[in-house]
């Protein structure tokens, strides 16, 4: 270093640029070498040297004269001294390292020498080997050129020679064919034979102009022929089993055999069998038809579907699966071809069930029909049941074919039909009862006994009536039963609950007794009818019941049974109600009308074939009117029997001794002598208007309440005002009139007790006896008390 | 109103007039007479006859008959001035007994028949006689009421419609259109057809049938229909109501079982041939197509008790009024069976008012048959109603206590049939 500087020194300040550039660079090294001292630890060099320090002897830009001057400068002699034996001493040690190294050096560059004449000796012998041994390869390919050149020939004729072997091989293979072919059938191995076939095949299509090929191909497609007339046979026969006949059917596949005609065939083969299963089922069903005498089937329903499940529908499935299996799942051809084989073969299955189950379901719809047995329905149910479980099985082989909604409709349709028939079963029963009824009512008549209790007979006819209702229910019910398959459907879940038998069943049969009841009203003709008044009275008492009590019963017991999930309308509870309350009140009323009518005819025969005006003094009350009391006893303890009392308005105890005298004396007197002189006439109006502004208006034929009394009034409106009006037609005599006063003051005596108001008897019985008297040629009214006596004789 | 002027001159046997004053003057309570203007009422001793001057088409005027066993009954003739709402009556004395049925000529004014009572001492026999009221009565009189009550005056007899040999006379009643020469009456089980000769001063039994049976037959009611030229009646006996032909006497229908008792009256439809009414004790009104005998047209049960009487209105047929022994009137709008099912097809010069026109048309729906109103005025039976044959939408109805009331059709039906 010092010589290179020293070397440029002309060119000083540039130098000074480049030392500096480098003295930083130095600096930059010396620091990090600084840094890793510190890092390990050494110690630093006494204290921190400039690195330009020109003092340091280590340094790079030691500068004697300056180190000299500086020493000269700062140290004391025997500082001087210690240095200058220091340096003396390093000089020393230096010169001795200098020499050690470059002895060594010396004796390594010696060794290396002579290693490098060794190599250079070795080299020479071995390029002499390898030229040895190229000429020796030399020779040995010229040999081999020589070896191939004389083989090639041979080699050439030899694989000709295995070409024509093989060549020879196929065709003794394809002159062998037919032998066996022949064979192979003789051996029934049709498999082997269609794969010798199959192999061959393409070959002598190839080679077919050529007559001998085309002999052979000839001979092959006879043998095929019959082998595939073979196989067809077998496939028709039926006695052969389900695998032999895939296996037929796959050979007649790989024959090329046209599978549209195949499927038709296997499907016609299965139609017949299954037509024999149909047959035996039809002739089950048509017994019954021709046997007139047994109304009954022979077999019960669940043996039928049995048979049809067990015959038919087993083997239908069976046919089903087989089908699938061999035209449809095949798994070896994975062509298009095939695809549309499986696509054409499932519509034909499709078709082909759906006609067999079609005719299978038309036979099971007309048993379905002809069972009509409404006792236990447990049969049908479970008969249905296992008709529906196998029709799912089915349905789960064939998704595609309606077979599981055609069967559910079957259901479906079975079950309303049940529900109909129960109704219809239900309604017999109500009409049943209710001639029942009627002969209980006549029977008594007849042997003279006392009347029927009516409350008995009532309580008897609903117990029954409900008891009936329960069953049905009960039956019913199992349509929905959890162990049956078809009840988690949602027609048997929602609508079959709600529309069929809320609706259907019991709502309709609500509904139905209302409207046989009210038919009695309308029905039962004018005059009176064949009804009895009795069952008059009992239906409308029945009609009260329901809706008082039963309705919301027998609504609440089908609501629970069948936990309705259908959210569509139904008839409310209040609305059949208010329809029974209606045909009770129309029944009562009708029972009112028909009783009034009985007694006011007997009023009215009396009065108007009597000769009023030459009878005889009074001496006795008319017979008739014992007649009417009596007859009016007796309906009051009829209708006691079914209804309350009812209110009547508070009347004195001695009712029955009001005097007649009220009216006889002033009122009649009055009316008696109407005179045309303007004297008179003012009281008389006055006094009738007056009396007849406070008597209310009396509606004759009006609805009445539910009770004894209400009806009982009714009734003797109705026979008063006949009689009233039966007078008013009358011209009276004297004892005309005093008969008439006699008979109206008996009436008075024993009809107050019926009636809730005993004024509007009064009232009544007032009018007839003032009507009598006017229209009386000669007005004398009997004394009150000849009266009462002639009527407490009787 | 005229009515209080009447209120002092009640003299003589006419009761009546009370009972008429009492009546008008609660008409007159303003309150009343405010929201019923439509009523008039008079009251009479005990009548069941009543009929409207057939003959009359420009008064509204209606002849009642009394019935009194022990006075002498009258004829009532009541004139009813529609304008000034007031009634006006005339008493003609019917001194052969009381009144069970009348019925006035339909050709001449001054003409009416009556079935009345005659009492002999131990018998009653209902006769039958043809009558002339007085010249000045025929078309009402105006004069001062007090002559006529102080004076009145009596019924000249015409003839009388033999019976000795027929039994007790039913009803009388006049061919309907014609020149009031023929009368059909009912005599127990015959039917005796008259011919009036000689001013009408001679009745001539011209042809007679008889109804045979098993029981006592009787004829209740009959009435004659002016269809068929008039060559048709029906009549009522028991529960059956039977067609006869005047010309052959001989019965051409029978509806045997028309009501389930006893009927009581009878009328044609007189816009509609084949058409008649009934009604009876089963508080029943029925329609009648008398070419199917087997099922009424239409039934009615509105009455609670027996219906009496039932009429057609003589021009608007759907208007039928019926009466009762329940004492009331109803008034039913039959328009389902009616000739005018949705009324009137009248052109619209009638109508001044667009907008009128414009309502009408909204509310012209067909109408369903309806009760129109139910008149409660009567305290006792309602034996007979009557419509007024000027005034096609006013009619009479006549309680067993002798009160008359005249009604109208209310105003809103009445538009609503006319335009």
């Amino acid at each position: 270093m010092a010589v290179s500087s020293s070397g440029r020194a002309g060119q000083l300040p540039e130098v000074r640029d480049e030392a500096a550039d480098e003295e930083e660079e130095a600096g930059r090294k010396r620091k990090a070498h600084g840094m890793l001292k510190l890092y390990y630890g050494l110690p630093a060099n006494g204290e921190e040297k400039d690195p330009l320090d020109p003092t340091d002897v280590d340094g790079a830009h030691f500068n004697p004269e300056l180190f000299l001057h500086k020493l000269r400068k700062e140290c004391p002699l025997p500082q001087l001294m210690d240095c200058e034996a220091d340096m003396v001493k390093q000089i020393r040690a230096l010169d001795s390292d200098m020499q050690t190294l470059v002895y060594e050096n010396y004796n390594k560059f010696i060794s290396a020498t002579d290693t490098i004449r060794k190599m250079k000796n070795d080299f020479k012998k071995m390029e002499d080997e390898m030229d040895c041994l190229a000429t020796n390869m030399a020779v040995i390919t010229e040999f081999s050129a020589r070896i191939s050149n004389t083989l090639q020939d041979q080699h050439e004729q030899i694989t000709k020679l295995s070409g024509v072997h093989t060549l020879l091989r196929k065709l003794q293979f394809l002159f062998e064919l037919p032998a066996r072919l022949n064979k192979c059938i003789e051996l029934e191995a049709y498999g082997q034979a269609v794969r010798y076939y199959g192999k061959a095949r393409s070959i002598l299509h190839q080679y077919q102009h050529m007559p001998s090929f085309q002999g052979i191909q000839n001979d092959c497609q006879k043998i095929m022929a019959s082998l595939s007339q073979r196989l067809r046979e077998k496939f028709r026969d039926g006695g052969s089993s389900a695998q032999a006949l895939a296996e037929c059917v796959e050979l007649l596949l790989q024959l090329d055999e046209p599978a549209e005609e195949l499927c038709d065939e296997f499907l016609s083969h299965a139609h017949s069998r299954l037509e024999e299963e149909l047959a035996a089922l039809q002739k089950d069903l048509e017994l019954p038809a021709t046997s007139i005498t047994g109304p009954s089937p022979p077999s019960d329903i669940l043996d039928f579907i049995d048979r049809g499940c067990n015959g038919f529908v087993s083997s239908l499935c069976l046919v089903i699966a087989s089908y699938q299996d061999l035209f449809i799942n095949n798994p070896s051809q994975e062509t298009p071809r095939s695809y549309g084989i499986a696509h054409m073969a499932q519509e034909k299955l499709v078709t082909f069930v759906n006609n067999l189950t079609s005719h299978y379901f038309s036979m099971v719809e007309r048993r379905l029909q002809l069972e009509r047995g409404l006792g236990d329905n447990s049969l049908l149910v479970r008969a249905l049941d296992r008709f529906h479980r196998r029709l799912q099985a089915l349905a789960k082989l064939l998704p595609t074919s309606d077979v599981a909604t055609a069967g559910t409709e079957i259901v479906v349709r079975a079950a309303e039909e049940r529900v109909r028939q129960y109704l219809q079963a239900l309604r017999c029963f109500f009409l049943d009862c209710l001639t029942d009824v009627r002969q209980a009512l006549a029977a008594p008549r007849l042997a003279g006994k006392d009347s029927p209790n009516l409350a008995e007979l009532l309580a008897s006819v609903s117990a029954s009536i409900l008891n009936q209702i329960k069953s049905v229910l009960t039956y019913v019910h199992l349509f929905t039963a959890k162990d049956i398959t078809f009840s988690n459907k949602p027609y048997f879940k929602g609508e079959f609950c709600s529309q069929g038998v809320r609706e259907g069943l019991i709502v309709g049969f609500i509904k139905s007794i209302c409207q046989t009841a009210r038919q009695f009203c309308e029905t039962a003709g004018d005059r009176g009818g064949s009804t009895p008044p009795a069952l008059l009275l009992l239906l409308s008492r029945l009609c009260l019941d329901y809706e008082t009590a039963t309705i919301s019963y027998i609504l609440t017991l089908t609501d629970e049974q069948f936990l309705v999930q259908d959210r569509s309308p139904v008839t409310a509870v209040t609305s059949l109600c208010s329809e029974a309350r209606e045909a009770a009140q129309k029944l009562l009323n009708h029972y009112v009308k028909v009783q009034g009518l009985i007694v006011s005819q007997m009023l009215r025969k009396s009065v108007e074939t009597r000769d009023w005006i030459n009878t005889i003094e009074p001496r006795n009350v008319r017979a008739v009117m014992k007649r009417v009391v009596e007859d009016t006893t007796s309906i009051d303890v009829q209708v006691g029997l079914l209804y309350e009392e009812g209110v009547r308005k508070a009347h004195s105890s001695d009712s029955s001794k009001r005097a007649f005298s009220v009216y006889s004396s002033s009122r009649m007197q009055t009316r008696y002598a109407p005179s045309y002189t303007p004297s008179a006439p003012m009281d008389t109006n006055l006094l009738s208007n007056i009396q007849k502004l406070f008597s209310e208006r009396i509606d004759i034929f009006s609805p009445v309440e539910f009770n004894k009394v209400s009806v009982l009034t009714g009734i003797i409106k109705i026979s008063l005002k006949t009689f009233l009006e039966c007078v008013r037609l009358r011209t009276f005599g004297r004892h005309g009139l005093q008969q008439i006063q006699v008979d109206c003051h008996y009436l008075q005596l024993y009809l107050w007790r019926f009636v809730s108001d005993e004024n509007l008897v009064h009232f009544l019985l007032d009018e007839i006896v003032g009507s009598a008297a006017h229209r009386c040629l000669d007005p004398m009214p009997m004394e009150q008390s000849v009266i009462e006596v002639i009527c407490e004789r009787g | 109103m005229s009515g209080s002027s009447r209120t002092d001159s009640p003299k003589g046997r006419d009761h009546l007039l009370v009972a008429l004053q009492l009546k008008l003057s609660e008409i007159q309570d303003p309150i009343r007479s405010a929201s019923r203007e439509d009523l008039q009422e008079v009251k009479l001793a005990e009548a069941r006859a009543l009929t409207p001057q057939t003959a009359e088409t420009d008064a509204i005027r209606f002849l009642v008959g009394t019935q009194s066993l022990k006075y002498d009954n009258q004829i009532h003739i009541i004139d009813f001035d529609d304008e000034n709402n007031i009634i006006n009556k005339n008493v003609l004395l019917h001194h052969v007994g009381e009144i069970w049925q009348i019925s006035a000529s339909p050709a001449d004014k001054g003409i009416l028949a009556t079935c009345y009572n005659q009492t002999s001492d131990s018998k009653v026999m209902t006769c039958a006689a043809v009558w002339r009221m007085p010249k000045e009565l025929e078309s009402g009189s105006h004069e001062s009421p007090d002559d006529s009550s102080s004076n009145p005056q009596t019924l000249e007899l015409l003839c009388h419609l033999d019976n000795t040999a027929h039994g007790n006379m039913a009803c009388v009643v006049w061919e309907p259109v014609g020149d009031g020469k023929k009368l059909i009456s009912l005599a127990d089980n015959n039917v005796l057809l008259w011919d009036l000769q000689e001013s009408s001063t001679q009745a001539v039994l011209s042809s007679t049938a008889a109804l045979e049976g098993k029981g006592q037959l009787k004829f209740t009611s009959g009435r004659w229909s002016p269809h068929h030229n008039c060559t048709q009646i029906a009549t009522a006996n028991d529960i059956a109501i039977r067609g006869w032909d005047i010309r052959s006497m001989s019965q051409i229908y029978c509806i045997e079982n028309a009501h389930g008792q006893l009927v009581r009256d009878l009328d044609f439809n007189p816009n509609k041939q084949y058409y008649l009414a009934s009604c009876g004790d089963d508080c029943k009104v029925k329609f009648w197509d008398t070419r199917n005998v087997n099922e009424p047209v239409k039934s009615l049960e509105e009455h609670s008790h027996w219906v009496w009487s039932v009429r057609y209105n003589h021009s608007h047929d759907q208007l039928v009024l019926t009466g009762s022994s329940d004492s009331r009137v109803i008034l039913s709008n039959m328009v389902s069976i009616s000739s005018e099912p949705f009324g009137h097809l009248v052109d619209d010069d009638e109508l001044s008012d667009q907008e009128d026109h414009h309502q009408e048309e909204k509310t012209k729906e067909p109408l369903q048959d309806s009760i129109i109103a139910t008149y409660e005025e009567h305290e006792d039976s309602v034996y007979a109603a009557e419509w007024s044959s000027a005034d096609p939408w006013l009619f009479a109805s006549l309680s067993y206590d002798g009160r008359l009331v005249i009604n109208r059709v209310p105003r809103a039906l009445k538009y609503h049939i006319l335009l």
